[in-house]
């Protein structure tokens, strides 16, 4: 799993491998390490913020080690979706079931819907949707447009992607 | 001073356009050291030629009264068979049904050892490397860059200037008809058939607009594209497209409110070709408006590369013919 933490160090030299110690002795990777350090809390400490993958069971050891060592675990976050992306729907939309459209998508386990803007000007004329969908990575978010797109299809709808901003 | 002696053929309005630039520039081509001597000229109903070279001012003010420039019953094929000269430029009108008079006129001058410029998309789109097989084996040069998006010179950028990088792909808006409607679509939150309506009556589209607007043109240009760049042997059937004619304007609102222009976009990607309306962020290089046609090429060396110009016009895409015709002059690749 990738996990995002804020941490906060004494303001002494060495702190700072204190931290990203235990995290490579249990395995896991570091993603990025943001290290304030001219900034203070008003507890006198230095914020960082680590993000890091790790074996999910291994966490509950990673902070005990941690506060173990005098460092403070402020917050630890999840983070389940990386990749978002906006699609545009036009079509009947709601006729062929919006519903059946995002289960699809959200029963894949790795991407979900997470906004859905609907514009019906009138009854029978194609409504235009705005669909934003999270994913754990790219090859997921690939493969949950292709689903989309495969649905949309069958239902007669069009599909607008973003172009690739990032070239391969 | 090097001579040569060019034929059109096709005298709509890229050939006129030709002609009138090549009257615009003369004084700018002498200075270089050419002698552009035009001995032909053929339109639909005939020819016209005179091998001392024919005045272009009469030729386009015969054109414009009688409707024709023709004094002889000859075709273009003819013209090229017959008459002795060293450039072909061919500016018929596109047929992408079988490649049409175009592809005929193109063969015979190969056969007879003429280079070919030409504007004409349709022979090019269909039977690309027979035509530059054809080309290689007479020794012709064979230059299309009038082909692809008009003034913008996206072929000779590539083949010329990024020479040496590899191009990994190509992306862009290369067609300006469907580029004014989408534009004036956001602009007025009006309906397609409201903006095609506009656009038609400022001469922006056709009557028939299908070619345009279901992206015939743009996917026939990315095949030209394709095949020049990565060597590719496709036609435009090999191309999935996808047209503008049901793009609503709420769903562009809703894109805007987000940050996105909705755009009709070619894209050559891993061997895949496809044409198709597509999100482009506010302010990316490839949010052009208006008919103004881009391009973004991406180069292992030098990164992105993006060019925009204007995508059609008689004296625009005569430009990119009188490019080539330099080129050929000056025995440029």
């Amino acid at each position: 799993m990738r996990v995002s933490m804020d941490l906060e160090l004494k303001d002494i030299p060495g702190q700072l491998l204190l931290a990203l110690q235990p995290i490579s002795d249990l395995k896991g990777n570091l993603i990025s390490v943001v290290h304030h350090h001219e900034k203070h809390t008003p507890r006198g400490t230095i914020p960082v913020q680590i993000v890091f993958e790790i074996d999910s069971e291994k966490l509950d050891n990673l902070i005990s080690r941690l506060e173990d060592s005098g460092v403070s675990v402020v917050r630890v976050g999840e983070e389940r979706f990386l990749e978002h992306c906006a699609v545009i729907i036009i079509g009947h939309i709601v006729h062929t079931n919006i519903q059946d459209t995002i289960d699809k998508i959200d029963s894949t386990g790795f991407a979900e819907v997470v906004g859905l803007t609907l514009s019906m000007p009138r009854v029978n004329q194609p409504s235009s949707a705005f669909l934003k969908i999270d994913a754990t990575g790219k090859k997921e978010l690939n493969e949950a447009l292709s689903l989309l797109k495969n649905v949309a299809n069958k239902k007669d709808l069009l599909v607008i992607e973003p172009i690739e901003t990032q070239f391969i | 001073m090097k001579q040569v002696r060019i034929s059109i053929i096709g005298f709509g309005s890229v050939g006129q356009g030709v002609a009138e630039v090549l009257m615009k520039k003369q004084d700018y081509l002498t200075k270089m050291g050419l002698d552009i001597k035009v001995i032909a000229i053929s339109d639909s109903k005939g020819s016209f030629i005179n091998q001392n070279g024919i005045d272009l001012n009469s030729a386009l003010e015969q054109k414009r009264q009688k409707g024709t420039v023709a004094n002889v019953q000859k075709t273009g094929v003819e013209i090229i068979n017959e008459i002795e000269h060293d450039v072909v430029i061919e500016t018929t009108p596109t047929n992408i049904e079988d490649g049409g008079v175009g592809l005929e006129n193109m063969l015979a001058s190969f056969e007879n050892g003429r280079h070919v410029i030409t504007s004409n998309k349709g022979p090019l789109a269909l039977k690309y490397k027979d035509l530059v097989d054809t080309a290689n084996l007479s020794g012709c040069k064979f230059k299309f860059e009038a082909t692809v998006g008009g003034a913008m010179p996206i072929i000779n950028l590539i083949k010329g200037v990024l020479a040496g990088n590899d191009i990994l792909s190509i992306q862009g808006i290369l067609n300006g008809t469907c580029n004014y409607i989408l534009t004036r679509m956001l602009e007025e939150e009006a309906s397609y058939e409201q903006m095609l309506a506009e656009a038609q009556e400022r001469g922006i589209a056709e009557t028939d607009p299908t070619y345009d607007v279901e992206g015939i043109d743009a996917a026939c240009k990315l095949v030209i594209l394709a095949n020049s760049v990565f060597d590719m042997d496709s036609t435009y059937k090999d191309v999935d497209s996808v047209g503008i004619t049901k793009i609503t304007p709420e769903s562009m609102l809703l894109a805007y409110n987000d940050g996105y222009v909705t755009k009709l976009i070619g894209e050559v990607r891993n061997g895949k070709l496809s044409v198709g309306p597509r999100l482009v962020p506010v302010g990316h290089p490839l949010s052009v408006g208006d008919t103004l046609n881009v391009a973004s090429v991406q180069t292992d060396l030098a990164g992105p590369v993006t060019i925009t110009g204007r995508g059609a016009g008689s004296i625009e895409t005569a430009s990119a013919i009188l490019s080539d015709l330099i080129a050929i002059c000056n025995n440029d690749n």
